[in-house]
């Protein structure tokens, strides 16, 4: 912005005012003109985002301040707005989601890079990508009639029965909540984990591998100690690009969690967490306080998002480059 | 010893490389199921009036989704038409006239916006659009989904004008054509197939949004006209379906849900193809 401004004022009132026009006639300038305008609303939407999210949530920063994320009531009535519960949900489901995700996909993903023949991987790689465009209402529709079910008669009694006396196993199963969410969720970022993984893995220089073969290492002692650690950083970048898409997600786990606002150590409890919660109450919340303490959730929800968003594309990078440095 | 020492290594090695196979083949395996599954429902529960009719009122059997087919199309050709010249030329302004600086403050505000949950986007639009006019909107709800279509577009569109080889640039300017003429004559010529890809991509990708949808469009039982009235869209009605207690509705959620799912695979295994099929436009 600040530099438009300045070449604009630079060009006019002075002597160079008629080469600004020349050059306007030219085209070039205006072209650049135009598109610059184009580049620049791109900023300001980003901008106007974050400014909105800031402003609308202002009352409860003012009524709760700090105490917004550690009080678990949630009681519209009362005008009490806790996010606890919310946040807990996010996390636990989250937390599922990527238990089942990171071995699954990294393993996908060294299969993928190390042992398939480029043409499986490659069309392996292309259902993956399939795989990953699916809309997240069929993962929920899916999950309600599929997951939800399975959940309450062969999951459920599996772990209850040896298991039950631990309390993350404890208490009935509705089929709904944190294990289910959790699981729908591990489905939805396996294909991230993969994609961003193998690239990873496949840009770790050639000689690495030789080398520890070289040295009398096995196929799979070459891969996991000598290309995986090399990928590593990359890996983890994948895993955090997974993580900010999990909680993010809105519809898949508003439609199995059981949008209950309570904190409970059984996985097999119902829950909530904070996407869900703004899309089954954004819409009926009466009252300024009740909305805006919404749209604070969504800001933490930008928040969590951004910075995770942020390591991963710091990480994927450092790893790639450190590739092509030591392959070049 | 050793020999029993270096068979064991051998049956780990291959134990191990055997198990990365199960889980790729788990993972692909899902997409099968998914598919399946619901080409099987789908397929027994989609009929002609799905297509045609409007949804009859609860507790009466039949009725189909017409008006959300129409709505989601709308709201989809809204979205585009807000997205896509946005995210292109803001591309065309990256790759061929930025400075530096610029570059990397657009950049990095694209990369914030595709990361942005799209529930939040949702946040954005209501705030931005439905309060003002007081009332759910097609237009609010295209106002979110064009969003979402931004970045993806932006960045591509900078991608493959920039894979664009230096020698056709600089022929096309030792002809003497102007640069903007170079750009529309040659460079986005050259690199139209990835754009086009790009753009399928992010249309499919916002076809299936749901959440950003909930209170910016969100939902009717007839017909709407017009882009300012409150509209139905195939994934929201797929949700409010689904998660409905009656067994006819779960019915046409099934519907939808294939009707929704094979357009999305559909636009992007033509997107892909058109990009496999181009003349190669090198990468990077």
């Amino acid at each position: 912005m600040a530099t438009t401004t300045t070449t604009l004022k630079g060009a006019g009132p002075v002597s160079g005012s008629r080469s600004f026009f020349l050059k306007l006639r030219d085209g070039d300038e205006i072209a650049r003109l135009v598109t610059l305008v184009f580049a620049t609303t791109v900023v300001l939407i980003t901008a106007a985002l974050v400014w909105e999210l800031w402003i609308n949530s202002a009352l409860p920063r003012q009524k709760f301040g700090f105490h917004f994320f550690v009080t678990s009531v949630w009681d519209p009535i009362m005008d009490q707005f806790g996010a606890l519960p919310f946040i807990y949900g996010t996390m636990v489901t989250s937390a599922v989601a990527l238990l089942v995700a990171v071995p699954l996909g990294i393993g996908a993903a060294i299969f993928l890079a190390e042992l398939a023949p480029p043409r499986v991987s490659d069309t392996l790689q292309f259902f993956i990508d399939l795989l990953a465009a699916v809309p997240s209402v069929i993962y929920g529709l899916l999950g309600v009639f599929i997951v939800v079910p399975l959940m309450r008669t062969v999951i459920y009694p599996a772990l209850n029965k040896p298991f039950g006396y631990l309390p993350i196993f404890k208490g009935p199963s509705y089929g709904v909540g944190f294990m289910t969410a959790g699981i729908v969720l591990a489905i939805m970022v396996i294909p991230y984990i993969i994609s961003v993984s193998r690239e990873v893995l496949l840009s770790v220089p050639r000689d690495q591998r030789e080398a520890a073969l070289a040295l009398g290492s096995t196929r799979w002692e070459s891969t996991w100690k000598v290309v995986v650690p090399f990928a590593k950083t990359g890996i983890m970048g994948s895993i955090f690009l997974a993580l900010a898409r999990a909680l993010g997600e809105t519809m898949a786990v508003t439609m199995v969690i059981g949008n209950t606002p309570k904190i409970a150590a059984s996985l097999f409890a119902p829950g909530y967490s904070i996407a869900a919660v703004i899309a089954n109450e954004f819409t009926e919340a009466t009252g300024e306080l009740y909305l805006q303490s919404l749209i604070a959730l969504g800001l933490v929800l930008f928040l969590l998002t951004f910075i995770l968003n942020g390591l991963a594309r710091i990480l994927i990078v450092v790893t790639t480059q450190k590739g092509s440095e030591a392959g070049g | 010893m050793s020999n029993g020492r270096l068979r064991w290594r051998k049956f780990v090695s291959n134990f191990m490389l055997a198990m990365t196979g199960v889980c790729a083949f788990v993972s692909v395996l899902v997409l099968f199921f998914i598919l399946g599954y619901l080409l099987f429902n789908g397929g027994t529960s989609i009929n002609w009036d799905f297509f045609t009719k409007l949804p009859k009122p609860v507790g009466e059997a039949g009725g189909g989704m017409a008006n959300a087919i129409v709505g989601s199309g709308k709201i989809l050709l809204l979205a585009s038409l807000m997205g896509v010249p946005i995210g292109f030329l803001g591309g065309i302004y990256l790759a061929e006239f930025s400075g530096k600086g610029m570059a990397s403050v657009v950049r990095y505000a694209a990369d914030l916006l595709n990361g942005v949950p799209s529930i939040v986007i949702g946040i954005f639009a209501y705030s931005l659009v439905v309060l003002p006019f007081k009332h759910f909107s097609a237009l609010a709800g295209a106002f979110a989904l064009g969003m979402m279509m931004i970045p993806i577009t932006l960045r591509s569109t900078e991608e493959f004008l920039k894979s664009v080889p230096r020698m056709l640039r600089e022929a096309a300017m030792a002809l003497g054509a102007s640069k903007w003429k170079t750009i529309v004559t040659v460079i986005v010529p050259a690199a139209y197939r990835g754009i086009m890809t790009a753009i399928l991509l992010a249309l499919a990708r916002v076809a299936g949004e749901t959440a950003p949808l909930l209170f910016t469009a969100f939902g009717n039982r007839f017909e709407s006209h017009g882009w300012s009235q409150p509209t139905a869209t195939l994934p929201v009605m797929i949700y409010t379906y689904a998660v409905s207690p009656y067994d006819d509705w779960h019915r046409q959620a099934w519907a939808a849900g294939l009707v929704l799912l094979g357009l999305v695979l559909i636009i992007n295994i033509l997107a892909r193809t058109i990009l496999s099929r181009g003349i190669a436009v090198p990468r990077s």
